[in-house]
């Protein structure tokens, strides 16, 4: 089996191979560009029924009674199910990944608008929507909490019945019926004494709306139950399919081999699909009782305003500092708004995320933070919108505060970070709130992005256009945000990170067919971040096998190795060092190999990009191709035959991506409009895969921070109406109002993960919701002007001109 | 976002249209492009047993000069109206109009029958039909009438169509050669109806307005025609003081909702900007 080809050279083989580094265009885009990707609604079953809701119009009501009479008689209708039927099964509430319980069909009260009430199974969609406006139900409104900061009133209606008696939450002591957990990181009375001797503090309310991810492609579920073998198969938009499985086996008691949990193809999730949902749990449960096949497919308004939401935090943060501009202390209390049920998505141990990486990248000698959880009359939730648990918010409360400590000191905010950030002889750097930072070199990657977008002259363009607004030659408003932030992602080690009790470890397994194509399975779940160009490129690169023939699959129970999914950025980090490691155990067996057959000792071969060669003899080798033939027809003696092998990674730290962002907008003052002029990203995810999906993950990221920013918001009006929930007002930016991105990149590899890689696709969201919010802040800066609250639409930033007298 | 059920129906003459709309009565709504009625249908706030489809009637797709006006059948397209030739060089607000309205999927299916005959007030041809001072003819099952599209708005979702009416075709007297115009939209993003917009056409002679006409839109129930900012213009030069006056004339007629757009004031205000610009812009291009 030798090649009779001329002898590429080193960098042809290299080339050939696609691997790390290399710009290879997405795979998977060959099928989604044509309209042919394979979503949950392209599934259509044999004999297959349709599940639609009957949904609560109040925030908070005492159910009277239920008549289902009416939608059972109409033609076409199997049955209705309500708490009454579920009950028995215990299926009524769920357990949530917080700890909590969540209603899957309210049985007494309803808890917000929208909420699951009664599920219609039918023949088809319409006639299921038909009778689900047939069930009649007789409601008695309740008052209702929607600001948080009423939750814990001394007066405040209670909201959760089901658990007022008691005192101990899943996280600790409660100390209202409405709160759900404290949780406290940091040295209190140090940082106490921090502020009783600073020369400078600043204390602001940085509140950070609710929003929500709103993936393209809404939550969905088919589930086929076949009464014969008593097997469950269930497709969904599942992020984390293994542990929906463990899951749904706890809950409904069927043996966890007995359920196939699928997701194909999902259309964007950003955390919104991590969790398990009413509809999944009574597709499943009405299969179950008809001994056919379920959809449930929600429609854009139910996403909006039933599953996961994000955010909702208001965080009142305070910095110290010397003044000279040293920052010496951070203290920060947060009240969270966890809506009616406690159903965030974070390790079990962490009810607030990894909110305590809000020391961001700053070297403050001290710090605390407190959290508090409440309910209120709105939607559950609280997932990680594209980022790290509670990783956004916590950047986005530092740059701000940053910025609002700046123009105190009357410093430069680039110069007030360049003196605090972490110096890279620091390195690893463990934080006042405990983390340890793995690598990070900061100053470079500012200094080059302050030096790329000409920042000094930037500044001196916005003081002549602040001089010509004040002499009223202009009416535009120009603002610089600059911000530096820190990501926490690859959650993450099991001695801190699990989910129910599963530690947070992820998993590859790969197989080598005899002519040297590949297959590998992982424990994540790509939604549109590129898993079946990346990982095959780690693989390409580890073991010399073309990218081209490495088929990646991920999301069936029943074949890949278990992992506990796809968010947090944890896929490269977790499941993409899980690779790496299988590889080198395929790597070091076909060493063997190779030594077996060019008759030499392991030791005296060297790797070469695809092959091994004999130390000092060149001429003599062995391609991975023609190793892996002979793996299963000529290994060494004693050896097994095949080339497989599996790993579980269980990772020994996080890591951490950080990155420069700078952002000009320019605002119309009379009438709000903001226009982003500019917008410089400077990723530094340590080694990087794929350089062209990395520019496509922050492009996605950044369009989303922007959103975010300047526009989103799932808004409730007093009454606990939720108003924001279709797209003409829940802001999702086109191509139109999109803005150029630049991105730049500086290489900072993770010490600890084994191709050094860091992780990617959540960090423009991170970084780029308060660089937009700091641009529009320093845009007022100047008129005195310390914090304005996101979102920075048309009407509220008209709002706060006209507030500053410039209308006048 | 399931409609409920109806029956579909496609004439191919108006006055099968309306013999069908009049024996079917309330159960019976005429579609159109379907980028109003269809949203509404999905999300159940109209539930029309029988759809009367205009789609299928050749005679209410036309566009042409007749006498001194523009005659636009009813099912134009909003996309066609932007690519009219006759509309670029005749009434060219029209098209600059249509260009701001939704997106371009929307403008392939919606017509301007639809749009005016909607009663939505975030439509955006109604108003520049009261500043253009266009007439709509409408027939029903008591023959043809004409409705002064500034007698033709009553509420929102109100007009003065009778039951079982259709509106045909919209006439628009052809403004005077030279005139200049704009329709300015203040909008979140592209396909939103917008927070307030104002369309001005205006002639000048020797440094001074001759004639004026200015209609605003989604900043009441109903499209606005605002006649007395418009006498104000008359016969200024367009100096700050006038155009302030005027504006403030037009934001005094304004009642908008509080909405996901902004609060009422900030609309109010909106409205006297966009008016503002639109006055602007028209200067630059009015001849003389
Ligand atoms: C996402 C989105 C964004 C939009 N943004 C804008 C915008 O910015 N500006 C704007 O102006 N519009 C906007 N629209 C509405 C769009 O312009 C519609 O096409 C228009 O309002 C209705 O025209 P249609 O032909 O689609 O009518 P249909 O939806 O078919 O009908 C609308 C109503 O008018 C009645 N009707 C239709 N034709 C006639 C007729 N000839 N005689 C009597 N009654 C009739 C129907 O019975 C129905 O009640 C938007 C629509 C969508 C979906």
């Amino acid at each position: 089996m030798n090649v009779a080809t001329p002898n590429p050279t080193s960098a042809e083989r290299a080339e050939k191979l696609q691997g790390l580094g290399c710009k290879r265009k997405r795979v998977e885009d060959v099928r989604f560009t044509q309209g042919k990707g394979n979503y949950v609604d392209d599934l259509k079953l044999p004999r297959m029924l349709y599940g639609d809701f009957v949904r609560s119009p109040h925030a908070h009501a005492r159910i009277k009674s239920i008549d289902t009479s009416k939608a059972k008689a109409v033609p076409g209708v199997l049955a209705v199910l309500t708490a009454a039927d579920l009950k028995p099964l215990g299926l009524h509430y769920m357990p949530t990944l917080a700890g909590d319980v969540a209603a899957v069909l309210a049985e007494e009260k309803v808890l917000f608008q929208n909420q699951e009430v009664a599920f219609i199974i039918a023949e088809d969609r319409y006639i299921a929507a038909d009778a689900a406006e047939l069930v009649e139900v007789e409601y008695e409104a309740l008052p209702v909490v929607i600001d948080p900061f009423k939750a814990m009133a001394p007066d405040a209606p209670v909201l959760r019945e089901d658990i007022k008696d008691k005192t101990d939450g899943a996280h600790g002591k409660r100390k209202h019926y409405n709160h759900i957990f404290e949780w406290q990181m940091g040295d209190r009375e140090a940082t106490d004494l921090a502020f009783r001797k600073a020369d400078v503090t600043i204390k602001e309310l940085i509140s950070y709306q609710r929003v929500h991810p709103c993936p393209l492609e809404t939550c969905q579920a088919v589930a086929s139950f076949d009464k014969i073998t008593s097997e469950l198969t269930l497709w969904g938009t599942f992020q984390a399919p293994h542990v929906i499985r463990t899951v749904a086996s706890l809950i409904s008691k069927i043996p966890e081999h007995k359920i196939h949990v699928i997701a194909p193809d999902i259309g964007g999730g950003f955390g919104n699909k991590v969790g398990a949902y009413p509809g999944y749990i009574c597709a499943i449960v009405a299969s179950i009782v008809t001994g056919r096949p379920v959809k449930w497919v929600e429609d854009r308004i139910e996403n909006l305003s039933t599953t996961a939401f994000a955010r909702d935090y208001h965080m009142t943060t305070e910095i110290a500092c010397t003044k000279d501009g040293k920052v010496t202390g951070l203290r920060v209390h947060t009240l969270a708004d966890h809506g009616a049920f406690d159903a965030c998505a974070d390790p079990s141990k962490w009810p607030a995320g990894f909110f305590n990486i809000v020391t961001g990248s700053y070297d403050f000698p001290v710090a605390h933070v407190a959290v508090d959880g409440v309910y209120t009359n709105k939607a559950p939730g609280g997932v990680a919108y594209r980022c790290s648990f509670r990783v956004t918010e916590a950047a986005y409360c530092i740059e701000r505060a940053m910025d609002i400590m700046a123009q105190k000191l009357g410093m430069d905010p680039a110069e007030f970070r360049m003196k605090n950030l972490i110096r890279r002889e620091q390195f690893p750097y463990v934080s006042a709130l405990g983390w340890e930072y793995d690598s990070g070199d900061y100053h470079t990657a500012l200094q080059k992005a302050l030096d790329t977008v000409g920042y000094r002259q930037l500044r001196a363009e916005q003081k002549a256009k602040r001089e010509a607004f004040k002499r009223g030659e202009t009416r535009e408003l120009m603002g610089i945000g600059v911000i530096f932030f820190t990501e926490i992602v690859g959650a993450g080690p099991s001695r801190n990170c699990d989910i129910l009790g599963i530690a947070m470890f992820d998993s590859a397994e790969i197989r080598i067919h005899p002519t040297g194509s590949v297959i590998a399975r992982l424990g994540t779940k790509s939604q549109g971040q590129g898993h079946e160009t990346t990982y095959a490129q780690i693989i390409a690169t580890e073991i010399g096998l073309a990218a081209d023939n490495i088929a990646i699959e991920e999301g069936n129970t029943d074949t890949a190795p278990y992992g506990l999914g796809t968010y947090g950025s944890r896929s490269t980090p977790v499941s993409g060092a899980a690779t790496a490691m299988a590889a080198r155990k395929i790597k070091a067996k076909a060493q063997m190999i190779a030594a077996h057959l060019l008759e030499v000792h392991d030791d005296d071969l060297e790797w070469d990009i695809d092959r091994f060669r004999v130390r000092g003899n060149p001429e003599r080798f062995k391609t991975m191709t023609e190793l892996a033939w002979a793996a299963y027809n000529n290994v060494p003696p004693g050896m097994e035959p095949g080339l497989e092998a599996v790993s579980y990674y269980d990772p020994p730290n996080m890591t951490y991506p950080f990155g420069a962002y700078i952002c000009v907008a320019d605002i119309d003052a009379d009438t709000g409009v903001t226009k982003i002029r500019r917008f410089y990203a400077l990723d530094d995810c340590g080694t990087r895969i794929n350089p062209m999906i990395i520019e496509g993950q922050i492009h996605g990221g950044l369009t989303e921070a922007f959103g975010i920013a300047m526009g989103q918001e799932i808004h409730y009006d007093a009454e606990g109406n939720v108003t924001t929930a279709s797209l003409m007002d829940y802001f999702l930016p086109t191509a139109v109002e999109t803005p150029r991105w630049e991105t730049d990149w500086t290489t900072t590899p993770s010490p600890h993960h084994p191709i050094g890689a860091k992780g990617v696709g959540e960090s423009p969201n991170v970084g780029g919701v308060p660089c937009f919010a700091n641009a529009v802040n320093d845009a007022f800066a100047f008129l005195g002007s310390t914090h304005i609250q996101m979102p920075h639409d048309n009407w509220r930033t008209w709002t706060v001109a006209n507030k500053l007298g410039l209308h006048a | 976002m399931i409609p409920g059920s109806f029956a579909y129906h496609r004439p191919t003459s108006v006055s099968e249209a309306v013999l069908l709309l009049d024996s079917l009565g309330d159960e019976a709504r005429a579609l159109a492009g379907g980028h109003s009625l269809i949203p509404m249908m999905k999300l159940r706030l109209a539930s029309p047993a029988h759809l009367i489809d205009l789609g299928g009637i050749g005679e209410l797709r036309s566009l042409r000069e007749e006498a001194g006006e523009i005659v636009i059948g009813a099912m134009t397209t909003q996309h066609e109206l932007i690519g009219s030739q006759l509309l670029s060089a005749k009434i060219p607000i029209l098209s600059e109009t249509s260009l701001l309205i939704a997106d371009p999927q929307v403008r392939y299916l919606g017509t301007i029958g639809g749009n005016v005959a909607n009663g939505d007030p975030g439509n955006d041809l109604p108003a520049v039909m009261i500043c253009l001072n266009a007439t709509y003819d409408v027939t029903g099952k008591s023959g043809p009438r004409r409705i002064a599209a500034r007698d033709f708005y009553q509420g929102a979702y109100f007009t003065a169509l009778e039951p079982g009416e259709i509106v045909t075709a919209i006439r628009i007297p052809v403004p005077q050669a030279g005139h200049g115009y704009a329709y300015e939209k203040l909008k979140r993003k592209i396909g939103d109806y917008a927070t307030a917009a104002a369309a001005v056409v205006l002639s000048m002679s020797g440094g001074k307005v001759v004639a004026c006409s200015i209609g605003l839109t989604n900043v009441a129930e109903t499209p606005l025609w605002a006649e007395e900012a418009a006498g104000i213009i008359v016969g200024s030069t367009l100096d700050a003081a006038t155009v302030k006056k005027a504006v403030a004339a037009a934001e005094a007629i304004t009642a908008p909702a509080s909405d996901a757009r902004g609060p009422a004031i900030y609309r109010t205000k909106m409205a006297g900007v966009m008016l503002a610009r639109a006055l602007a812009r028209a200067r630059q291009r009015a001849g003389a």
